[in-house]
């Protein structure tokens, strides 16, 4: 993915136009946000009020979706799901964007001996799916929401960093570097304030794309019952828990959370590669 | 550069790679608060002759770096150590283990090829309805995670209509494929989907270029055009994303084998996790990433061969 920046794509340029699936996807993502933002107001119920006489109970006027194994309501577990879910791929995320740029800026800017160091780790954590790595740190450190978000973090970093090594690459061929540098600025202040606008755009947008990905990863590690809590209200949990009632032959306890997350991923991933499109004039 | 020195320096690159994996698996342990003796009992208490015992039997006593050796050195053999749940050697639950997993990757990578392959030249070819469709499909494709597909299509192909099996791996090789068909599925969507994009837009890339329109104005049939000068052309792009891949068909499998109840390394390497038995987690990690690094190797080796514009080690990151 090479960037051709031909004009400064400020972040001002973003506007919510062009196909209906990418309005309906920006949407989404509004009401995700929101539905996380404002869960505490909206819950009609304690997500975890069990009520085992009404276990498994089909959607009602009571609980609209229905309640789950143990007859916790499952609109409310999904609401304060969604911020757990939400939570810890934005933690992914603003972690590794900031240290990816970081160690890009650094490796391409000084070049030499610090730029092959840098590649060299960061194809070392390419080894490590970000999945086994937050595994091997949580059979360490213990469950825990903390361990794996910082585990997946470090292995998103590379992406971001390698990016961001070849955006600062190509923005410190161009005059205006040249000019700064010859009236004196420092290498911190070029960096900072001109190349870092400059390249921000691109690096958000795959940032946006990651967050998906890391909402997958966290998903599955609270799945595998090795990522929230146990009682912890969680997308991915929830598709565990739900997973003996499917057994039994009542899906929707756990078909629901599946539906949340899909939903919620392919908007991300939506709105990620338009923007990123727009903004790097990637082919497809 | 020939291609004998280019092979050895990436065989050889490819060592240390692992050999710093391998420290950084082993190392982990090491970085876990209290003792080893106390985190290999995992919160039990112990008499202090048995803590001893423990002591002997994992080198507790020796320095960090003989540890390791020794460790890196019965792994070249063959030997991972103990596995603390299973009180066997882990060797042994790999072997148990490996072939069930390998049959699953494989159907799955078999699904992924001939589906993704496809479907991005379907949607490439045709364009129009085609083309939308196939980026609606794969849009979904790539946003559902592994284990949400399972347990979709174990719920709706196992429990509601009973065409398969629900959980377990079968006896012998028919059997074992029926039982594996749901969670081969499981775990082929999401890359089914990727796939299909990158062939895509790859072959949108060779159909873009100069030399189809002169093989269309000399007449070559279109078939031929699209056989020869198009897939040919695009066959090192899809290539470079078969470490990818097969990586993310290792992970995925920890997910979809834990989902289907499949005894396989995945499924090895969850109740490891929970149980904290880490001899095994080192050797379950150790592998995965070994056979992610030798595909890549093989990647890497092969792409010349296929696209001899690529020069020697130049290789272009797969983004």
């Amino acid at each position: 993915m090479t960037a051709v920046l031909t004009r400064r794509p400020g972040l001002a340029r973003i506007r919510a136009t062009g196909s209906p699936l990418h309005l309906l996807c920006l949407g989404l993502v509004a009401a995700v946000v929101l539905a996380a933002l404002f869960a505490p107001l909206l819950v009609p119920y304690d997500p975890n009020a069990v009520d085992l006489g009404n276990a498994l109970a089909g959607p009602s006027a009571a609980h609209p979706l229905g309640v789950d194994a143990a007859g916790r309501d499952t609109l409310s577990r999904l609401l304060l799901g969604a911020r757990t879910s939400l939570l810890g791929p934005l933690g992914v995320v603003v972690f590794s964007t900031v240290a990816g740029i970081a160690v890009g800026t650094a490796a391409a800017w000084r070049g030499g001996w610090v730029d092959s160091v840098l590649s060299r780790s960061t194809e070392l954590v390419f080894a490590f799916p970000g999945m086994l790595l937050a595994i091997l740190i949580i059979s360490v450190y213990g469950e825990g929401l903390l361990a794996p978000v910082i585990a997946l973090a470090v292995a998103y970093l590379p992406y971001v960093s390698r990016l961001t090594r070849s955006l600062v690459l190509a923005e410190r061929a161009r005059p205006y570097v040249s000019a700064y540098q010859v009236q004196g600025h420092s290498a911190v202040q070029i960096c900072l304030r001109h190349i870092l606008p400059n390249i921000a755009p691109v690096v958000l947008a795959q940032s946006t794309i990651n967050f998906g990905y890391a909402l997958m990863d966290l998903a599955g590690l609270s799945f595998l019952g090795l990522g929230v809590p146990a009682l912890t209200p969680d997308w991915g949990r929830m598709v565990f828990d739900g997973q003996t009632a499917i057994q039994h032959g009542y899906p929707l306890s756990a078909i629901l959370p599946c539906a949340f997350m899909v939903l919620t991923v392919v908007a991300f991933n939506v709105v990620g590669e338009r923007w990123a499109d727009r903004v790097a004039r990637r082919d497809r | 550069m020939s291609f004998v020195r280019f092979a050895v320096r990436r065989v050889a690159e490819m060592a240390a790679t692992l050999l710093t994996a391998s420290f950084v698996v082993f190392g982990a342990m090491y970085l876990a608060p209290g003792s080893p003796a106390s985190f290999l009992l995992a919160g039990r208490s112990a008499s202090p002759e048995a803590l001893a015992a423990i002591n002997a039997q994992y080198h507790l006593d020796d320095p960090f770096l003989v540890r390791y050796f020794r460790w890196l050195g019965g792994v070249l053999q063959g030997d991972f150590g103990r596995s603390i749940t299973y009180r066997t050697d882990v060797s042994r639950l790999l072997a148990d283990r490996l072939p069930v997993t390998l049959l699953l990757i494989t159907m799955a990578l078999a699904l992924v090829v001939a589906v993704g392959l496809f479907l991005g030249r379907i949607a490439a070819v045709r364009g129009g309805a085609a083309d939308s469709a196939v980026l609606v499909t794969t849009t979904f494709a790539v946003g559902t995670p592994s284990f949400a597909a399972a347990v979709l299509l174990q719920g709706l192909f196992a429990v509601r209509l009973g065409w398969f099996p629900s959980s377990g791996s079968g006896e012998g090789l028919g059997d074992m494929l029926w039982h594996l068909t749901l969670p081969a599925i499981a775990l082929a969507l999401y890359l089914t989907g990727m796939l299909a994009r990158v062939t895509r837009s790859a072959m949108l890339e060779a159909l873009d270029s100069e030399h189809v329109t002169v093989a269309r104005s000399r007449g070559v049939p279109e078939r031929q055009v699209i056989r020869r000068h198009v897939l040919r052309n695009s066959l090192g792009t899809v290539l470079t994303t078969g470490g990818l891949i097969v990586s993310t068909l290792l992970v995925c499998t920890i997910l979809v084998e834990t989902a289907f109840g499949i005894g396989g390394i995945g499924q090895l390497l969850e109740l490891s996790t929970t149980t904290k038995d880490f001899p095994t987690v080192q050797a379950v990690s150790l592998i995965i990433v070994a056979l992610f690094m030798a595909v890549n190797l093989v990647v890497d080796l092969l792409l010349p061969l296929v696209d001899p514009r690529v020069t020697l080690g130049s290789r272009k990151a797969a983004a």
